[in-house]
């Protein structure tokens, strides 16, 4: 159980990133984290992630706190941040120098299987193309077994049947080992996809908005009416958070004067 | 094929010594043809020389033929005197480099991760990076003497300084985002520096050491000249003082051979260590 209460995060620059978030994920949810952008969606999760430190509130995972990196928390960046120097199957294995040497060897070669890369295990990451590489860094975290994965944005610079792909072999390593999933998106097709809740994230200070539950049986059919209608919903949601809470005329009079 | 013999005859005879067909040897050239291609030129001069005074155009006193600067270079080595003064030239600037490489890695590694030391210690170093090494000479002799170790101190100098700004930017400029890896993993501090610092800034360090070596060489001449009863630098200087312009060639030729081995010893050395960098240098 991840559960964040009151977490807010204040930039030096007096920029308030997030405000008041409060969540909770139990084990093995899948919760896609969808909004505009600005709207602290990244904030969110390296504050998880124990890459930042939150200004008040606080993270606890199965009632730990979390307030620097955590063995129990894996996170997947936007970019592949593969170690260029190390072949894939040494990237794969870079969180596990501490098993011995069997171990890590066979860990590796099955989570290089479950993303279909065992062929590339000897390559250098430059020879992979853009979602290879983003396969490699998701088995880089798998293999640590996390109880909480984070992923941001992890397939927006991929193309569409690429991210199809990488979904298939994202849910494929979920089914495996079961962690909780939080993942970062403004992709609506994408939380459809994966998630079994949508939580919609509203900006300037980042909060979260709304919560769409997605009860949709698995393997889901991204043409389905059930599937439709939630992307509609979501997408409602979406609409609703990015308008600004007071009436659109206070904040579109200023904005006009000073457009041309 | 069956074309040419509907066509008009003056056609077909045309090309061969037309321009068009001389583009095409030029895109085939191997890489064996770009090496004769580069040697064109040199060889060409050094004939020409060769010919030029062997039928009295010039008078080769200054300038001596190829076939003369052989003759000394190959007499040198005979005698044994080539390798003295070779082995002389190679343990000062080994010694130098040696000295002022690890000094320059290690202040570059000291003022790149400690920002207490880069307060304290680059603005010094910078503002002495601004003397010309050369100047100073005359202290190193006065204070060290005139034999061995004002010339490996001034080597050293001036192999220090392009090392340590090449340690020091590589540290500076190594990706945050690899580091948050790191940290991802919960490495130590020391794990970190093993497994994401070192790798990265392997491949700029080794450049700085390359520079660092190409300046050893410099330097090792203007120590020589300085005074030296041995040395190419001395073979340079006992060259000048008898108009011996061939012996000068033969030692320049020899510092030539012996920087550019020296750097492809460096480079052979260390290619390992890089191989996994995504570079252009294989598509040059």
């Amino acid at each position: 159980m991840l559960t964040i209460e009151g977490l807010s995060k204040t930039y030096a620059d007096g920029t308030r990133a997030l405000d008041g978030i409060d969540l909770s994920v139990p084990q093995a949810e899948i919760v896609a984290l969808i909004g505009g952008s600005g709207c602290g969606k990244t904030t969110l999760l390296r504050l998880v992630a124990g890459l930042d430190r939150a200004s008040a509130g606080r993270i606890q995972l199965d009632g730990e706190g979390i307030a620097s990196p955590h063995p129990g928390v894996g996170l997947v960046f936007q970019e592949p941040r593969l170690l260029p120097w190390l072949s894939v199957a040494d990237n794969v294995g870079f969180g596990l120098a501490e098993l011995p040497k069997a171990e890590r060897a066979a860990r590796v070669s099955h989570a290089l299987e479950r993303v279909g890369l065992s062929e590339h295990a000897g390559r250098w990451p430059r020879e992979l193309s853009g979602g290879q590489q983003q396969r490699v860094s998701i088995a880089r975290a798998f293999v640590a077994n996390p109880r909480v994965l984070l992923l941001d944005e992890p397939f927006s610079a991929l193309d569409a049947f690429t991210r199809k792909d990488l979904h298939g072999h994202l849910l494929a390593l979920w089914e495996e080992v079961r962690p909780t999933i939080l993942i970062v998106t403004h992709d609506v097709g994408e939380a459809v996809a994966l998630a079994d809740r949508a939580v919609v994230m509203r900006p300037k200070p980042g909060r979260l908005d709304d919560t769409i539950p997605l009860p949709l049986p698995r393997p889901r059919n991204p043409t389905s009416a059930q599937t439709e209608a939630a992307t509609r919903k979501i997408l409602a949601a979406l609409d609703k958070s990015l308008r600004p809470k007071q009436s659109v005329s206070d904040i579109a009079e200023p904005q006009n004067a000073n457009w041309w | 094929m069956t074309a040419p013999t509907l066509a008009p005859q003056v056609e077909i005879s045309a090309p061969p010594s037309g321009g068009p067909a001389l583009t095409q040897p030029r895109a085939r050239l191997a890489a064996g043809g770009r090496v004769a291609l580069s040697l064109l030129l040199p060889l060409a001069l050094a004939i020409g020389w060769e010919l030029a005074v062997r039928t009295g155009f010039a008078q080769g006193r200054l300038m001596p033929p190829p076939s003369q600067i052989g003759a000394t270079l190959y007499a040198l080595a005979a005698s044994g005197d080539l390798w003295l003064h070779v082995q002389a030239t190679l343990v000062r600037v080994a010694l130098g480099f040696a000295f002022g490489a690890t000094a320059g890695i290690a202040v570059g590694a000291l003022t790149g991760t400690l920002p207490l030391a880069r307060h304290l210690l680059d603005p010094t170093l910078q503002a002495l990076r601004a003397v010309p090494s050369l100047a100073w000479v005359p202290l190193f002799i006065l204070w060290l003497g005139i034999l061995e170790t004002p010339k490996v101190t001034l080597i050293a100098v001036g192999v220090f300084f392009p090392v340590y700004i090449g340690v020091a930017g590589a540290i500076a400029s190594v990706d945050r985002k690899l580091v948050e890896v790191g940290r991802i993993f919960r490495l130590s501090k020391t794990a970190l520096a093993r497994r994401i610092l070192l790798p990265a800034i392997l491949p700029a360090t080794l450049v700085a050491l390359r520079t660092g070596l190409g300046l050893g060489f410099l330097f090792v001449v203007a120590a020589e000249l300085m005074g030296a009863s041995e040395g190419l630098g001395y073979l340079l200087v006992d060259g000048q003082q008898f108009s011996k312009a061939d012996q000068i060639l033969a030692a320049i030729i020899a510092f030539a051979c012996l920087g550019k081995l020296a750097d492809a010893l460096l480079v052979a050395l260390t290619r390992p260590l890089t191989r996994w960098q995504d570079t252009a240098r294989e598509t040059l």
